[in-house]
């Protein structure tokens, strides 16, 4: 799985993936206002989210319609079309894409559910690799209690219910989650996951979070040519920087 | 009629193949090729002489065929992502009508099949390779008869039918030609040429399509019949 950068896109994506509750969209929201701030070409994509398939899922959960193999599929559609229809057209033109959860989220649920995995990798191979993918590693626990305290009415497929784990939304949901962290940990390696500890306050995650993306992407290539109007107060601070970039240009 | 069956490839997790009695009869081909007439003919003959049938086909899921209806009608579909929709229609009527009626020892008449939804997406540059893996769900049909008929032929059954060709079993979204005459012939070619492609891989049983219906009727009974007095 090659990543954007190494397919020659001039964009690069940045993907979050966790558990639910493990504070991964929370970073994902405040990196995003930081690099708009920061006048860059960025542009924001949600797991399950496109307007040509939400009915037929929203449709298939609420009359929990969905196999493991349907459920499968039709997510897959649903990234499918962002893809092409956004993703791929923004990292041609040179934006940072952000993704709150990429393949690697099918790749956890699909198995745990009972999806052979070289089926789901091999439906998703259309897919480059992100150039950076940080996981939230909250501890289970941790994720459960924001999860439950928020929530306390379970969706079926979100509890993992028709896997029949147990009767109990609850329950059903803690094995449920419990099994797709194994399958996120087990991937780890091979892609390169950067793990964050979700147990850390949100905005020294932040830090990290930030810190890592100007390391790894040399974000000044991905600024707009006109900046988008600042509210007054950040002004003076991209001003400034802006001085920065031209000394550093000078003496480069 | 009890021969098991078997999946492609991984298959649908939790079901066992060898479970799975009944036959799967898929009649392929494009439209205007007689198909529906066809296999109006089949569930006739078949329910007379005491078989149980079920009927599927494409875009006739309850899950997804509405929204792929209104996808396809505002030209917003890329090539992956019709793969993928269409592979989830096919999924959805796999495991709610097709496997249960195949366990229940019915016929399943299958008005096309994966083998058009392959086709379509190698005409659109899918790899099939990939193809081969998402439609590795699919079981192995006792029989597959593939309709084929000349494109002139094809036209001239569409334009007497409807007055008109279809958008879609044109490829108009593929540009091959700016009017839809030449679009439908170019588009029909590639699809016979992706078939052939497959055939590779798959049996298909060809039938002369170009006769008439009553002859191609005939051998489809002839056929038919054989493959149910087998076992």
């Amino acid at each position: 799985m090659k990543t954007f950068a190494e397919s020659q896109f001039p964009g690069r994506l940045i993907a979050v993936e966790g558990l639910d509750g493990s504070g991964k969209s929370t970073q994902i929201y405040l990196l995003k206002r930081w690099l708009e701030a920061e006048g860059i070409k960025v542009y924001f994509s949600e797991w399950n989210s496109s307007e040509l398939v939400k009915s037929a899922t929203s449709k298939g959960k609420k009359r929990e319609l969905l196999t493991p193999t349907t459920f499968s599929l039709i997510h897959a559609t649903d990234f499918a079309d962002r893809y092409e229809r956004h993703l791929v057209p923004l990292l041609r033109a040179g934006y940072i894409v952000l993704c709150d959860r990429y393949v690697f989220t099918a790749f956890a649920r699909d198995v745990t559910r009972g999806c052979p995995p070289d089926w789901v990798r091999g439906n998703y191979s259309f897919a480059c690799a992100p150039d950076l993918t940080m996981f939230f590693k909250a501890d289970l626990d941790v994720s459960l209690r924001r999860i439950l305290e928020g929530r306390p009415k379970l969706k079926f497929f979100e509890a993992g219910m028709d896997l029949r784990l147990s009767n109990d939304p609850y329950e059903s949901f803690q094995i449920f989650q419990g099994r797709i962290l194994e399958q996120y940990l087990a991937m780890t390696k091979e892609f390169h996951f950067v793990i964050i500890d979700a147990n850390e306050p949100v905005e020294k995650q932040q830090v990290i979070v930030r810190r890592l993306v100007s390391d790894r992407i040399e974000l000044k290539k991905f600024k707009r040519r006109s900046p988008l109007p600042l509210p007054p107060a950040l002004r003076q601070v991209r001003k400034e920087r802006e001085e920065e970039d031209k000394e550093e240009d000078k003496t480069a | 009629m009890n021969q098991s069956h078997r999946f492609y490839g991984h298959g649908i997790p939790r079901v066992n193949a060898g479970d799975l009695g009944g036959k799967l009869i898929v009649v392929e081909g494009a439209d205007g090729s007689g198909r529906s007439t066809q296999i109006a003919e089949l569930v006739n003959w078949l329910e007379t002489s005491g078989h149980a049938t079920v009927q599927v086909g494409l875009k006739r899921s309850t899950l997804v065929s509405e929204e792929l209806e209104r996808a396809q009608e505002g030209n917003v579909l890329s090539r992956t992502t019709l793969a993928l929709f269409y592979a989830t229609d096919f999924a959805d009527q796999l495991e709610n009508l097709i496997l249960p009626a195949l366990k229940s020892g019915f016929i399943v008449l299958a008005d096309r099949y994966i083998y058009t939804l392959m086709a379509r997406d190698m005409v659109r540059g899918m790899d099939e390779a990939w193809l081969k893996n998402l439609y590795g769900i699919a079981p192995e049909p006792d029989a597959v008869f593939y309709l084929s008929v000349e494109p002139q032929e094809l036209v001239q059954r569409n334009l007497s039918k409807t007055a008109t060709l279809d958008y879609w079993e044109s490829g108009m979204d593929l540009g091959l030609s700016r009017n839809v005459f030449d679009s439908f012939l170019k588009y029909q070619t590639a699809m016979g040429a992706a078939f052939r492609q497959l055939e590779k891989s798959y049996h298909f049983d060809i039938i002369d399509a170009n006769r008439s219906v009553n002859a191609v009727t005939k051998e489809l009974r002839q056929k038919i019949g054989e493959l149910l007095q087998e076992n």
